[in-house]
């Protein structure tokens, strides 16, 4: 017996050597855990950082010289400030930890690594979505971070209105679909360029462009635009909150010279309106991304 | 259990629009040896290896590794394999030792064994002392280090490796073919495509060799050289000498009828002319030894393999 283990004992190293592949599951959360420390360990995160902490020293110095009349009320002091500026906070952190998620695993052939380990394609899509998700929270939270020590030097630490956490709550909301979407243009492509101008452009332009056209020359609603959606964000600081599935519509007449006619329509999302926009766009966006990268070829 | 390992390409096709690139491949390897793959630029090596990992996706067939479909159950086809397809990147902020961390994590090699296990894979590619430092500063060679360390990490029963010594200078490449052996010692089937015709002379047991997409022929080394050696065929050989060639064996040679022609390429280095094909290199050597010449070494089996390989190839067509 003794000499029949010893036979074939290269046989049974080689047995020993074959470990259990982790499950889909365990994938995510270990892969996420490396993306994540890369994000950390980043230029583009510092760099980041650095705009954030300039963003916000600007205008807590602004705030402070000019006296704006809107420090003289908490909601109105947190609903310019944190819906004024927590969008473009989003797009760009999105731009900078999504935009090239995907297209950089292709040309800088980082993706070549990672493919050479059991993992299905869908592990690293959804890794690196969570990991870009919390690298942008917490740049997100940086900047709520600056914008409470100003909010407390201003008003106390007790003068915290809820629609403000209700604000925060959607605004990740919209990070999520934001981020989404820069996942899906970044899997579209395999140089990192083109991912990082198609979000850019459309983010920044392209949404409002839209939304502007929809609504002040199509005359409808323009609920399929992500942009549109984000408004609820500044909408829930608003005395008269608007919670429904629809938009609210507003028909301004006025008269013009010689008496002519001019009405101007306006829409406002419901937050539920907005919240099921943001979802849906979060939703499609993962299911078209997803499918992209599973068809990629790392030719 | 790992003479049970196999590696088989079904019929396997790859168009890339008008080209194609593999053309109804079918190749079955299995057992414990090293294949080399061979074949010029474009030949459809690095398609066939990348198909093999499920980087890509075939146009028609179907590869199966351990007997289990690389198309259809990537994770589980892929568990035993170690895979090192053209020249990967690692994130530039991590350290060797994260890097192969995370592969060894994604594996499933348990925490307690991570230590031990990349610090053998670091010293067996020479990479120990850089253990720590981030990637983004190496060079292209000690990446490729990395890279072979990172297949051979979870000590995987079949080893891929698409042209492993790129990059590497010529003490790396030796590193590689120690490597190569010391992965057969452990009963491993590594298939390797390489252009350096040597080095699959020095560790491969089989060939496989491909052009245009199409498989040309596959067999062991030894029965390739000797069914392409054309008994009325010229092949050449090194002969090293341990001390300079005099006059008398000069004439030695002169007027042995194995040789063909003879020149001092170095005062201990001749390159030798002969005929007969392998049965002659071996009567030739008796001769050699015989002349008392001091001969101390011969090397003509990569010679060889080069002949049939430019012969089934065709000289640049």
């Amino acid at each position: 017996m003794a000499a029949e283990a010893e036979v074939t004992g290269e046989h049974i190293k080689a047995a020993e050597s074959v470990f259990n592949v982790p499950g889909t599951f365990m994938q995510i959360p270990k892969l996420m855990r490396y993306q994540f420390s890369v994000y950390l360990q980043s230029r583009r995160f510092y760099a980041m950082i650095s705009i954030i902490v300039v963003i916000g020293a600007l205008l807590s110095v602004v705030v402070a010289h000019f006296r704006p009349s809107f420090i003289n009320n908490n909601l109105a002091f947190y609903g310019s400030l944190f819906a004024g500026a927590i969008p473009v906070v989003i797009v760009l952190a999105a731009v900078f930890f999504g935009g090239d998620a995907i297209a950089g695993e292709f040309q800088n052939r980082t993706g070549y690594f990672l493919m050479s380990v059991p993992i299905r394609r869908a592990t690293i899509y959804v890794a690196k979505y969570i990991a870009a998700f919390l690298a942008s929270l917490a740049i997100m939270a940086l900047y709520v971070v600056i914008l409470l020590i100003n909010g407390v030097y201003y008003f106390g630490s007790n003068a915290f209105p809820w629609q403000l956490g209700l604000s925060f709550v959607l605004s990740i909301a919209y990070l999520a679909a934001v981020l989404g979407t820069t996942f899906l243009f970044s899997s579209l492509f395999k140089t990192s360029a083109y991912g990082f101008v198609m979000t850019v452009v459309l983010f920044l332009f392209g949404f409002s462009l839209l939304e502007d056209l929809m609504s002040l020359v199509v005359k409808m609603e323009p609920w399929m635009v992500i942009s549109y959606a984000s408004g609820v964000m500044g909408d829930v600081f608003s005395s008269n909150i608007h919670w429904g599935f629809t938009g609210l519509t507003t028909t301004l007449t006025t008269r013009g010279p010689g008496g002519a006619i001019f009405r101007s329509t306006s829409y406002t999302p419901g937050v539920g309106e907005g919240v099921l926009i943001m979802l849906a766009y979060f939703i499609i966006t993962a299911i078209v991304g997803l499918f992209r990268f599973e068809r990629q070829e790392f030719s | 259990m790992t003479s049970s390992s196999s590696i088989v390409m079904d019929g396997l096709t790859k168009r890339f629009g008008q080209l194609t690139a593999l053309d109804h491949l079918d190749l079955k390897l299995e057992g414990s040896k090293c294949v080399g793959f061979l074949g010029p630029n474009g030949a459809g090596k690095t398609t066939a290896l990348k198909l093999l990992s499920d980087m890509i996706f075939p146009t028609e067939g179907e590869c199966f590794i351990n007997g289990i479909s690389v198309q259809e159950e990537r994770k589980k086809a892929l568990a035993e394999v170690g895979l090192l397809i053209e020249t990967p990147e690692i994130y530039p902020s991590l350290t060797p030792r994260e890097a192969l961390g995370m592969i060894a994590d994604l594996r499933g090699v348990p925490h307690s064994e991570w230590n031990a296990r990349i610090e053998t894979v670091l010293s067996e590619v020479k990479m120990m002392e850089w253990a720590d430092k981030k990637v983004g500063s190496f060079s292209k060679g000690m990446k490729q280090r990395i890279n072979i360390a990172a297949s051979l990490v979870h000590d995987p029963e079949i080893v891929i490796l698409d042209e492993p010594a790129t990059g590497l200078d010529p003490r790396g490449m030796a590193e590689v073919r120690d490597i190569v052996r010391s992965l057969k010692k452990r009963n491993r089937l590594i298939f390797m495509s390489s252009h350096i015709l040597q080095e699959v002379t020095d560790v491969c047991d089989e060939i496989a060799l491909i052009d245009k997409g199409k498989l040309l022929l596959y067999d062991t080394l030894a029965n390739t050289i000797a069914r392409f050696s054309d008994a009325g065929a010229q092949s050449t050989v090194d002969a090293g000498l341990s001390r300079p060639l005099d006059s008398q064996g000069e004439g030695k040679l002169k007027t042995s009828g194995d040789i063909v022609s003879f020149e001092s390429v170095e005062p201990t280095r001749l390159r030798i002319t002969f005929k007969g094909g392998m049965k002659g290199q071996e009567k030739l050597l008796q001769s050699l030894v015989a002349m008392d010449i001091g001969i101390v070494s011969l090397s003509g089996r990569a010679n060889a393999l080069e002949d049939i390989y430019l012969q089934q190839i065709g000289r640049g067509d």
